[in-house]
């Protein structure tokens, strides 16, 4: 994946734009700047992950300093500032999520696809993290991938909720 | 079976589409604050209804918005809190994606009340697929005229926008909160200044959480005295209770402010009891950074009255026996589960989410980690018990934000309840790792029913 971003040749496509610029326009003529969190995330979607050349286009669009990107890109844990997989499997691992079982759940994760939690598959298809708290707790245990929330997991979900990416990555992205 | 204000509705097939909420009575207080109150009158019935922030502080809402700053030719700020992160507290999640329109027009009015033309709700990155539930909910209520300018022919105007974060805790806290929706890194501002003076871009801000927003409806519906007959002395109306862990009915609810903590606990109606048979050990009531109760502080105060689920009852004893109502998050241990395991859980939690500004919640929150890590794990020496005593002391109190305080209580709290448990950990590192937890708790403590 790095490979296809780290250029300088980024842009995002015309109806991406016009998302950014709807989004770009919630906010005061003086205060665009607050749509940075937004845009980064659109950004993730669009090229995998955020590196440099991404978030200089990002500081492009929003007429801000590269470093103001930087500061944000690094201190948010969604954000990726390294090549991940393109289904990321993030397991609430907090509280109550740990009593009904998600070290188990990654454990599982672990064996069945032969990777460590933060690691990669070979494939580039799919990145395991344990995460904090999701806001899911009373449906333990859970993880996301994308936007979707899967809960109630069990080693059979898990199992379909695998195949189902491996056969389209793109499943839950940017509200599709 | 109580009074629900906020959820009667939610279980209402297409509740989450403009026409089933306005069919069934939404928007009403819209309609009654823009068309035969003055924004004071609104604050005012917020006022008499004795409403508390329902983020997990407490704090009288009506007293909040008294606060703001009116200066002339300023505009100001209305602020949904939707970045629910404690751990345990999934309530607003669901109130957002059940009924939507809700939060929209508490939004409405409550902008109204505070004089605001422009508002915005963040909430937090993770639950993107509701920032677009709210979205469509937004673009409805512009389409029906009760966003944009000049609402219901009242002169009022109002924008109203959905704003995301991207993974830190920290956010929920109102001047980090501030900080991210203004493009930055979460790093809580110091106070004073007070959102209430200079909050977003400078300007007078207020800041509520989402359930405590949605309750101005029913307040403004059907007026603040109403509201305040609900519940018991200072705890009035209702309040939603997400319910995790070891019981047989984990889920959101909406409690009438003072039912007994055992009927909730207990009853069918609630979390319906101990799952499988297990007998309780703990109960963290109020969200991961409130003090963990013992199994016979639960249900009962030190006194020996029996706790209810209210801000002061549960806060009976102080944080000696008692704990907070806090967001809500009531999360329930059986007889299994480790407490210092628990407890290290958390802490990690909280270091995580340290955003490093001040050094006894950056370094104290790691170092308390490693050492709960290191009792957990079978490492552990007796002095290490002190040492995290120690540690938690000198973070309570020395951040700029709560965050600090959040990662303490938790921490002592397990100590001051559950210090044998600890002390089995350094005296029997190989048996706690090897031991089922179940076999601690009945070698340390009483049952559970004298």
């Amino acid at each position: 994946m790095s490979a296809e971003t780290t250029h300088s040749q980024i842009a995002f496509p015309q109806e991406t734009l016009a998302e950014v610029n709807r989004i770009l326009g919630l906010f005061p003529e003086d205060n665009k700047k607050s749509a940075l969190l937004r845009v980064l995330h659109i950004a993730q979607a669009e090229f995998g992950w955020l590196d440099v050349p991404v978030m200089d286009y990002v500081a492009r669009l929003l007429h801000i300093n590269p470093v103001e990107v930087y500061e944000v890109a690094t201190f948010y844990s969604m954000y990726d500032t390294k090549p991940v997989g393109k289904v990321k499997l993030e397991v609430c691992r907090t509280g109550p999520c740990m009593i009904e079982g998600a070290e188990k759940i990654v454990k599982y994760i672990e064996d069945k696809l032969g990777i460590k939690d933060g690691e990669t598959t070979a494939d580039g298809v799919f990145t395991l993290k344990t995460v904090e708290c999701l806001g899911a707790c009373g449906y333990a245990p859970m993880l996301q991938a994308g936007e979707q929330f899967h809960e109630h997991l069990t080693e059979e979900k898990v199992d379909a909720l695998i195949e189902k990416y491996r056969a389209n990555p793109r499943a839950n992205y940017m509200g599709m | 079976m109580g009074r629900k204000l906020l959820l009667e509705h939610a279980n209402i097939e297409g509740i989450a589409s403009y026409d089933v909420y306005r069919k069934n009575g939404g928007y009403r207080s819209v309609e009654k604050a823009l068309k035969t109150m003055t924004p004071d009158e609104v604050v005012e019935e917020v006022k008499k209804s004795g409403l508390r922030g329902r983020g997990g502080a407490g704090f009288p809402t009506g007293m909040k918005w008294s606060f703001l700053a009116k200066p002339e030719g300023v505009p100001r700020y209305l602020l949904c809190n939707a970045d629910e992160s404690e751990p345990g507290t999934f309530k607003d999640r669901y109130l957002m994606e059940k009924i939507p329109h809700l939060l929209i027009e508490g939004m409405i009015t409550s902008s109204f009340a505070l004089g605001a033309n422009q508002s915005y709700i963040y909430i937090r990155g993770e639950y993107m697929y509701v920032l677009r539930i709210l979205e469509k909910a937004i673009a409805e209520a512009y389409a029906n005229g009760w966003l944009g300018k000049n609402i219901l022919g009242s002169g009022y105007n109002l924008d109203l926008a959905v704003s995301p974060g991207a993974g830190a805790y920290i956010c929920g806290e109102e001047t980090a909160l501030i900080e991210s929706l203004e493009g930055k890194r979460g790093n809580p501002r110091i106070k004073p200044p007070f959102p209430a003076v200079k909050g977003l871009w400078g300007c007078p801000t207020v800041v509520n959480n989402v359930e405590t927003i949605a309750a101005v409806v029913p307040i403004v519906n059907d007026g603040g005295d109403e509201y305040a007959k609900i519940g018991i002395g200072k705890s009035t109306g209702t309040k939603l209770i997400s319910a995790s862990g070891n019981i047989r009915k984990p889920g959101v609810y909406e409690i009438e402010l003072g039912i007994s903590v055992d009927e909730f606990l207990n009853s069918e109606e609630w979390c319906g009891g101990m799952k499988n048979g297990k007998r309780l050990k703990a109960c963290v009531p109020g969200g991961s950074s409130v003090p963990i109760l013992p199994h016979f502080l639960v249900t009962k105060t030190a006194a020996g009255e029996d706790r209810l689920m209210s801000y002061e009852s549960l806060a009976d004893g102080g944080f000696a026996t008692g704990s907070m109502l806090g967001s809500g998050g009531f999360i329930v241990y059986d007889e299994d589960q480790c407490i210092v395991r628990n407890t290290w859980n958390f802490t990690r939690f909280y270091h995580h989410e340290s955003c490093g500004q001040c050094s006894p919640c950056r370094e104290g929150t790691g170092w308390m980690e490693k050492v709960l890590h290191r009792l957990e794990y079978g490492h552990g020496k007796m002095e290490d018990i002190d040492l995290l005593w120690d540690i938690q002391r000198k973070i309570e109190g020395n951040t700029i934000c709560p965050l600090g305080d959040a990662a303490a209580w938790p921490v002592a709290a397990a100590i001051r309840h559950f210090r044998e448990e600890f002390e089995w950990h350094v005296n029997e590192p190989q048996a706690c790792m090897q031991r089922n937890y179940g076999l601690v708790a009945e070698k340390v403590f009483a049952p559970a029913s004298v």
